[in-house]
């Protein structure tokens, strides 16, 4: 066979899987895919506004960190997402798509309400939030059982399942403030009057609580999974049940365990919203931060430190425009469109970390 | 009686809806891609619908009804195919997880629809009567002809065109060439690949293509059901959630989505008619258990199709995966 | 004499892997030919180039007469070649026809009534049994081979390829197939058969042509050919490969199978009733061509597979037979480590099943030994110093113990396998296919580190592809066919030609009676 041959054979770009890709390359691809997602959200504020982006930049800063109040409100709705990617890290690492979260922190949240409802003023106070506490964990573990369950027994698809659960519980959600606002238009603060239920104020602000309980976890949920038996056996399913078999883990059971696990962690960050943030409850109390989790959550590839850095990414976005619509006079949906086409570039760029493309006829990497 | 009729005359449109959803993520599925981004494709089909009608009757001279129909209908398909060209390059080409690319595409789509919407209309609401008028046309004569004539003849355009989509969907996939390769790429990429299908064009068309049906879906909300007022609310999200919930429900057949978009619409009304039709009343709480139906009878679709585990009733069997050539 | 095909110093290279080098093969037109060669002697590869799923690196193709440049599948259906892999290439939830219909010319008219009336004209004409309106996931497996062939034909096959048709058949069912090729024969076509049944070439064939660790090893007249001789051509010369073989010492019986046999989820009998024993201190191979049970009889005494009943494994601690003895079956890898029992085992897939490719060589070593001890979290102190040993004494080549298994070469992911199962201090070890791959260092490693167990008085149970190294290392051999138990050989007397007898023969009262 002639080389001319060969040369037809061989297509333009040819992507060959990368057997290596040192700490530096991961760091410089990602790096450069959220620069290239900032130039395209630039040129995207200054076509459609013809602002400049550098000024919407500085101004999208402030949006965070201007004041201290805007800090720890950043730190806040930070602390919401992270907890929702701690809790599906588990399930993730173990390729168990759990799309469910939104309704997992939904009936967590929802129990908590309950309890607050109906016993609040009539338990000791340390008492009612041991059951807020002991009836949100419950919720969010039976809501991950159910699929898992299912998963397990019958192979029963876990994506479309967890999905649809999310909508079921938004309805009881939906149906329970309902019942509890009466003639009311809104449902409001829960125990206005007796503050019954609500976290009691560290260093000035009652969701201080949240951000200690996620720091907590963000640790406890790192060593969970790296140093853990438990962790260990997450890992294994996740990467080949052949493989765990092989080893003699029971696949069915860790896949339910962890799902409870998950499910659980959700229901807890549904008690944390409602006891330290809102107050209150509604359809939006999880606010699509379930769906957002699952992208963070991926992206970190289940490294709780680095979820802490990707949800603190996508609150400075969205605070920051946040800070661009009311000082131009937008609005701030801007801010879905920007970590929007942050979250393609990521994504993206996650093929150059893992594949490297060849021109044809030159040995030379492209990437 | 007069209930019922009011009844089916609400749940047809708002099957509608969803019907394009399901048809285009029905497709989009049958090539093995599993798109979450419908929500999000919805919102720009219907966002970029509304815009064409709003910008072109506010500024021609003299708007002409069909032109803005026209007009309304291509951007709204063009823009969902865009969404669903991200989806295709991200999961297709660089191989990202589709899930998550299908959630980041839910997020995109739908601030892009709500910026814009808010953006162009400078925090107004604007109703778009000529477009609304021109889509709700009925036939004439027919939809006149008493009950039956309402019933079958009382809706717009739109609501013919779905049902005619379902049938050549249909059609399409189960006595064509090309159907019968895309459902080989969905089930078995690898087999299709060895049979000289060229497995991406396949995908990357039937994503794309799928995106833009979904995007009617939104569109038709728009500027029909919801009477041609653009209004940023959760409304289409949850609309997508229960497209894709339909294409599981229809067990991926498009004419089965026709019937089931339908009974859908008839469930999640149920909440209004059917006490009213029964003679009692409901208290409001009960309504919103009610409006829960659509998503149980999905779940319990999805748990009896794996546990029957009948072959024509699975999911295309690459669904959710990548595929490329073994490399040796 | 013009030939059908031909093939002129075909050379292909994957790597440095050298899976065919300047053969040359030709058949003629209307004629069966055999393809006769051991696993790994590039008869798949070779077929491949001709089917157009690979290109050769150097060498000609002609195609009646004229050269042919086949780059893909579409090419070779062109020029009327057509190819029935081993792994069936059909969409499970469509019909025959529709299978049929995938691989249609672009020109000609989608009509699936007119595609079926043709595919029927066909499966008349050459007397397939076949209904075209079944699902492929409603079909046995023959019945999904005969589709095959038909797909092949109806796209105009002259010259048809069949990897290893066979090796997935009754014997009731090749006899048909049979039937239906030497029809085609009468017909005109040109087939070429890959198998290593040496009564079905003989039965089969009009030629044979042999291939031997990638090479052209000769084309012989079926008629001029015996079993002895094929055998001789296929495993060629005795390579003296100076491997020790130390005499078993302190032998007594550690693991007693019995009736063990195994139905696969296509409700095939893969394993029939095999019966031996293994004995401490002693190295028992099991030979045989790849797919006729060997995965099926680890696994089962693993406990990773669902066994038929009365299937029996029973395991003996010491020399003390009945009091303290265990029956395995029934039991799962964890239970039977509870019990006590050391089994170690190296997996034919050692990436899929023995090792996490993502994992490091520390997170490896603690695949079975995870859960010891009470805390809840997992000990990885001694792991590490299983891997730093490992790494030292085995030659470990990796930049750190902490880096991806998955990115080591072959040979070093194997050491690190069998490294973590003799450090288990195993009381049986079975390894399968423990060298494939392996450059010829690595390998004699490898034997050597199953000699030290031997010696130990380990029971290993050894399931090779080389039988030079068979007949060098093992103490006995046990040869599987079909599934079957074909007889058990002394490894110091017996030679090459025995073995590949038995294994290329079911024995007359093995089989027939067992079907």
């Amino acid at each position: 066979m002639s080389e001319q041959n060969k040369a037809i054979h061989e297509p333009l770009l040819r992507v060959v899987k990368r057997s290596e890709s040192s700490m530096k390359q991961k760091i410089v691809v990602r790096a450069a895919a959220i620069l290239l997602a900032l130039i395209v959200d630039a040129l995207f504020i200054f076509f459609i506004t013809g602002l400049n982006p550098l000024a919407v930049y500085t101004t999208m800063f402030q949006g965070t960190f201007s004041t201290a109040m805007r800090f720890s409100w950043a730190l806040r709705d930070l602390a919401s997402l992270l907890l929702i990617g701690i809790a599906l890290a588990p399930a993730f690492k173990m390729r168990f798509w759990n799309t469910g979260a939104e309704g997992q922190v939904l009936v967590g949240a929802l129990a908590t309400a309950a309890v607050m409802v109906y016993y609040g003023g009539k338990l000791p106070n340390w008492l009612l939030y041991t059951v807020m506490c002991a009836a949100s964990v419950l919720a969010g573990a039976l809501w991950g059982f159910i699929p898992a369950w299912f998963k397990a027994h019958f192979n029963t698809n876990e994506t479309l399942f967890t999905l649809m659960m999310n909508y079921v519980a938004i309805q009881i959600v939906a149906c329970c403030v309902n019942i509890w606002r009466g003639q009311a238009s809104g449902l409001g603060k829960l125990n206005m009057k007796s503050k019954a239920g609500w976290f009691p104020q560290v260093f000035g602000q009652r969701y201080n609580i949240n951000l200690i309980v996620v720091v907590l976890l963000v640790v406890l949920m790192y060593c969970y999974l790296r140093y853990s038996k438990q962790g260990y056996e997450i890992a294994v399913v996740g990467e080949s049940e052949n493989t765990a078999r092989y080893a003699g883990i029971n696949v069915g059971r860790v896949i339910i365990r962890t799902m409870i696990i998950s499910g659980a962690l959700c229901g807890l960050t549904g008690f944390l919203i409602v006891g330290g943030r809102d107050q209150t409850i509604s359809t939006s109390t999880a606010g699509g931060n379930g769906f957002t989790a699952i992208i963070v959550a991926w992206l970190a590839k289940f490294n709780t430190f680095t979820m802490a850095l990707i949800s603190f990414l996508l609150i400075f976005l969205q605070k920051g425009a946040m800070e661009i619509a009311s000082a131009y006079a937008l609005n701030d949906f801007a801010s879905d469109i920007i970590a929007g086409i942050i979250l393609f570039f990521i994504l993206g760029s996650e093929f150059f970390i893992n594949y490297r493309l060849i021109i044809r006829g030159s040995h030379k990497e492209v990437c | 009686m007069d209930t019922l009729i009011a009844w089916i005359l609400r749940a047809i449109p708002f099957g509608t809806i969803i019907m394009y959803g399901a048809l285009g993520e029905t497709l989009t599925q049958k090539s093995g891609n599993l798109n979450l981004g419908v929500p999000g494709i919805m919102y720009l089909g219907g966002f970029a619908g509304f815009a064409s009608a709003y910008l072109y009757e506010n500024t021609a001279a003299n708007p002409s009804a069909f032109v803005t129909v026209v007009l309304a209908l291509c951007c709204a398909f063009a823009a969902s195919v865009i969404g669903g060209m991200i989806y295709s390059f991200l999961t297709i080409t660089l191989r990202a997880n589709q899930n998550v690319t299908g959630l980041a595409l839910t997020t995109f789509g739908m601030g892009v629809a709500n910026f814009f919407g808010v953006y162009i209309l400078d925090g107004r609401t604007a109703t778009q009567t000529m477009i609304y008028k021109t889509f709700q046309t009925k036939i004439p004569g027919l939809s006149a002809m008493g009950v039956p004539g309402q019933l079958i003849f009382g809706y717009g355009f739109m609501v013919y065109a779905a049902i005619v989509l379902a049938v050549i969907l249909h059609i399409f996939l189960t006595r064509t060439r090309t159907g019968l390769n895309l459902r080989a790429v969905g089930e078995n990429p690898a087999t299709a690949d060895a049979s000289g299908i060229n497995v991406t064009r396949y995908k990357y068309a039937a994503t794309c293509i799928g995106a833009g049906i979904s995007g009617l879906g939104g569109l038709y909300y728009v500027l029909d059901y919801n009477q041609g007022i653009w209004a940023t609310t959760g409304q289409i999200e949850a609309l997508g959630w229960l497209a894709v919930a339909l294409v599981i429900f229809t067990t991926w057949k498009p004419l089965s989505a026709i019937w089931g978009s339908y009974l859908f619409g008839i469930l999640y009304w149920l909440y209004q008619f059917l006490p009213t039709l029964m003679g009692f009343s409901v208290p409001g709480y009960v309504t919103d258990l009610i409006q829960m139906v659509p998503y149980v009878v999905t779940i319990a679709v999805l748990i009896i199709t794996s546990l029957r585990k009948k072959r024509e009733n699975q999911p295309p069997a690459s669904l959710g995966l990548a595929y490329f050539r073994e490399e040796r | 004499m013009e030939y059908a095909i031909e093939l002129r110093h075909i050379t292909k290279t994957f790597g440095r892997v050298v899976a065919n080098h300047n053969v040359s093969l030709a058949v003629r037109q209307g004629e069966i030919l055999s393809l006769l060669g051991e696993n790994g002697s590039g008869k798949t590869t070779l077929m491949n180039m001709i089917s157009g799923i690979y290109y050769p690196d150097s060498g000609e193709i002609f195609v009646k007469g004229k050269p042919a440049e086949i780059r893909s599948p579409k090419d070779a259906y062109a020029l009327g070649i057509g190819m029935v892999h081993q792994h069936f290439k059909l969409i499970d939830v469509f019909t025959a026809v529709e299978n049929i219909a995938l691989v249609l010319d672009k020109h000609e008219k989608y009509d699936l009534k007119a595609i079926k009336a043709r595919a029927r004209a066909i499966c008349d004409k050459y007397a397939f049994d076949i209904d075209l309106d079944q699902k492929v996931y409603e079909m046995s497996v023959s019945q999904k081979q005969t589709l095959e062939i038909v797909k092949m034909l109806y796209r105009g096959a002259e010259i048809l390829i069949l990897d290893e048709p066979t090796a997935v058949l009754t014997p009731q069912e090749t006899d048909k197939l049979f039937a239906v090729l030497r029809n085609m024969r009468a017909d005109g076509k040109s087939i070429i058969i890959i198998t290593h049944k040496l009564h079905e070439v003989l039965s089969i064939s009009d030629r044979v042509s042999i291939l031997r660790k990638g090479e052209y090893a000769g084309t012989v007249d079926t008629d001029m050919a015996t079993e002895a001789s094929l055998t001789e051509l296929m495993v060629g010369k005795k390579v003296e490969l100076n491997i020790e073989r130390p005499e078993p010492v302190n032998r007594h019986l550690r693991l007693s199978v019995h009736n063990l046999s195994v139905t696969n989820a296509e409700g095939v009998r893969v394993l029939n009733n095999i019966s031996f024993e293994a004995f401490s201190g002693e190295i028992l191979g099991i030979a045989g061509i790849s797919g006729n049970g060997q995965k099926e009889l680890l696994e089962a005494i693993a406990g990773l597979q669902n066994v038929d009943p009365d299937s029996s494994v029973v395991y003996f601690p010491d020399d003390d037979r009945d009091s303290t003895a265990e029956q395995l079956i029934g039991k799962t890898p964890k239970s039977i480590r509870d019990m006590g029992v050391h089994l170690s085992f190296v997996p034919e897939d050692r990436l899929g099943m023995g090792l996490v490719g993502s994992m490091s060589m520390v997170d490896n070593m603690m695949l079975k030994s995870y859960g010891n001890g009470h805390s809840i979290f997992a000990d990885r102190k001694a792991p590490r110093h299983l891997a730093e040993e490992i790494k030292e004494s085995l030659g470990v080549v990796t930049p750190s113990i902490n880096t991806p298994v998955s990115r080591l070469s072959g040979g070093n992911v194997q050491k690190v396998l069998v490294g973590r199962e003799i450090a288990d201090a195993p009381s049986v070890l079975m390894t399968a296919y423990a060298v494939r791959g392996l450059d010829i260092n690595t390998s004699y490693t490898i034997y050597h580190l199953l000699n030290e167990q031997k010696q130990k008085g380990v029971a290993i149970i050894y399931v090779g592809e080389d039988l030079d190294v068979l007949v060098d290392l093992c103490d006995r051999i046990l040869v599987l066919c079909d599934g079957h138990n074909n007889g058990i050989v002394d490894g110091r007397t017996t030679t090459k030609e025995e073995l590949g007898l038995l294994m290329t023969a079911l024995q007359e009262n093995k089989g027939g009676a067992a079907r």
